[in-house]
């Protein structure tokens, strides 16, 4: 039980179910697509890009608590960072996700360590962020999971 | 002879703990585990008499044909068909249904046929029909699935079963709602319209008592690992003088009388569809679990599984707020269900931690996740070795599973 307490941690949960920036967002001048074929978890990311900040980001999309809550956490993770500042940020939280460990400037993110405990759900937590990532680069073809492996 | 009382010790996986917890196994939908009677076939095998068969004139390949051969023999018992040349080894019911639509329907479907299928068919069954469709230019029609319960509409089964239907595949028992179709019915429908029947019986072998003749099926897929046997073994039953008129799905040794340099003769069936060295250990396996079986008695199987799935439908129910799919009564072997509010993986993930094993997800039933308005389900699917005891951990997990996320 103890490995599963640190999976759904209250924080996890809470943003499960109070998801925070969730639904279309009107203003968006970006969009991406993410998809994860074995659960069938979805995820739509949008995005105002003020230059190259993101001004407001959103999501929706179904899937479990581990995949909806990291988009949820993302987005308010993200909402006025640079896109570099973006892709930094996601590479803190797939080392956390992947080992377990959180760096000590990562407070909110380092509530998903408990998945690097899970192999199978790392595809969830990442999930949110791959379609993020791909908004950032303009791309708007779905994310697959599958092919970018984590 | 195995029985019922010790049933759960002819399989040795059962005997372990989960997560400190004993082990529930309740994913035998997706495979379920071997008794120790088809462990020894294939120690047996590779320690005595592993050699490759036909053509060989030494004792071992003597040994291991006239197993091999004996196991096509008893699967075709197993399933009552007219002679062992009915059977075609394969992988499984995916690649029997894939021998299917790449031979007979490439060769006899043309533009303006139409292929039917139904609503509730596993991507296995409905796949290689939309590959089959291109390459033809025939075209595919679904037979509806009603509401929740899961039931062929067969009102608009006799609308849609029109004179241009040259194959009409289904599945016996859904994987997804644990409905069991009316397959001789079926059969018959098809038949009356001069289709070609095929049965995809991946969930119903094993469980059910299956005869081929009493079903009137002109094909049937099964795979090996659903009932006790080995993974990457299970067959196509066909008529005869379908399999005999059906150009090779593949080429190679073993399956041609003569071969020149510009073309070449082949085998009749079973041998010309059994292209390469056949999956010998593991189909003589296969045969072993088919004595394993028939020694329970598949009668009495399908009576416990029902019960069973009865049992844990009705358990279930009284959960607040689960949706259950598939018939309440005459279910085949497996429930299915699902919570608005709380996701499959979740539950799957948290059964998990009590030793109970289940599938969550679409079951290779996209089309029909959509239709049912669900992004996936929770599966328990149950065989020989499960009992009433363990629908109630289930269930008890299921509760500790709603009170954590609500």
């Amino acid at each position: 039980m103890s490995d599963l307490a640190d999976l759904y941690q209250q924080v996890i949960l809470d943003h499960n179910k109070r998801p925070r920036n969730r639904g279309r967002l009107p203003t968006a001048n970006r969009v991406a697509h993410g998809d994860n074929p074995t659960c069938g978890d979805q995820c739509n990311v949008y995005l105002r890009l003020d230059g190259d900040r993101i001004a407001e980001i959103s999501f929706d999309g179904s899937g479990c608590a581990i995949s909806q809550a990291s988009a949820s956490l993302m987005t308010t993770q993200l909402k006025g960072r640079t896109a570099a500042e973006a892709a930094k940020l996601y590479e803190s939280f797939h080392h956390i996700v992947t080992t377990g460990q959180a760096p000590d400037e990562i407070s909110d993110l380092a509530a998903f360590a408990g998945v690097h405990a899970f192999p199978a759900r790392i595809k969830c937590a990442t999930l949110g962020w791959h379609a993020a990532l791909n908004a950032l680069k303009g791309d708007a073809a779905a994310a697959t999971t599958e092919t970018h492996n984590d | 002879m195995p029985s019922w009382s010790n049933v759960r010790a002819d399989f040795p996986a059962l005997n372990q703990n989960v997560g400190g917890k004993p082990l529930v196994y309740l994913d035998n939908a997706a495979t379920t585990q071997r008794p120790q009677a088809v462990i020894d076939a294939l120690d047996r095998f590779y320690r005595h008499d592993n050699a490759n068969v036909h053509r060989g004139l030494h004792a071992l390949s003597m040994r291991a044909t006239d197993a091999y051969e004996g196991a096509r023999a008893r699967v075709a018992k197993f399933l009552n068909a007219a002679a062992p040349e009915e059977i075609v080894f394969t992988r499984g019911t995916t690649e029997s249904i894939n021998l299917v639509a790449g031979s007979w329907a490439t060769a006899n479907l043309r533009p303006g046929d139409a292929i039917l299928l139904t609503e509730a068919e596993h991507h296995s069954n409905l796949v290689p029909w939309q590959l089959a469709a291109k390459r033809t230019g025939a075209s595919l029609r679904f037979v509806p699935v009603l509401g929740d319960e899961g039931r062929l509409d067969l009102a608009a089964l006799d609308r849609l079963l029109t004179k241009e239907v040259k194959l009409f595949a289904f599945t016996h028992v859904s994987n997804t709602l644990g409905t069991i179709n009316p397959a001789a019915e079926l059969c018959a429908k098809a038949r009356k319209v001069g289709a070609i029947s095929v049965v995809d019986a991946a969930q119903s072998v094993g469980h059910l008592p299956l005869d081929v003749r009493a079903l009137g099926c002109d094909f049937l897929a099964f795979s090996g690992h659903k009932r006790g046997g080995p993974t990457g073994i299970g067959g196509l039953y066909g008529r005869r003088e379908l399999l005999d008129a059906m150009p090779p799905w593949q080429g190679g040794g073993g399956m041609i009388n003569h071969v020149d340099w510009q073309e070449s003769r082949w085998k009749p069936s079973p041998e010309r569809h059994e292209a390469g060295t056949p999956n010998i250990a593991d189909a003589i396996a296969l045969g072993a679990a088919c004595d394993y079986l028939d020694a329970l008695g598949r009668d009495k199987i399908a009576a416990h599984d029902r019960e069973l799935a009865e049992l844990a439908y009705e358990r279930l129910s009284r959960l607040p707020g689960i949706r259950l799919l598939g018939p309440a009564r005459g279910r085949s072997s497996l429930v299915s269900f699902a919570f608005s509010d709380i996701h499959a993986h979740d539950i799957v993930t948290f059964a998990d931690e009590d030793g109970v094993a289940l599938r969550g997800g679409h079951h290779c039933n996209q089309p029909l996740m959509r239709k049912l308005g669900l992004t996936g389900t929770t599966r328990a699917s149950f065989y020989v070795y499960n009992t009433a005891q363990e629908i109630e951990v289930l269930a008890a997990s299921l509760e500790r599973i709603l009170r954590f996320f609500r």
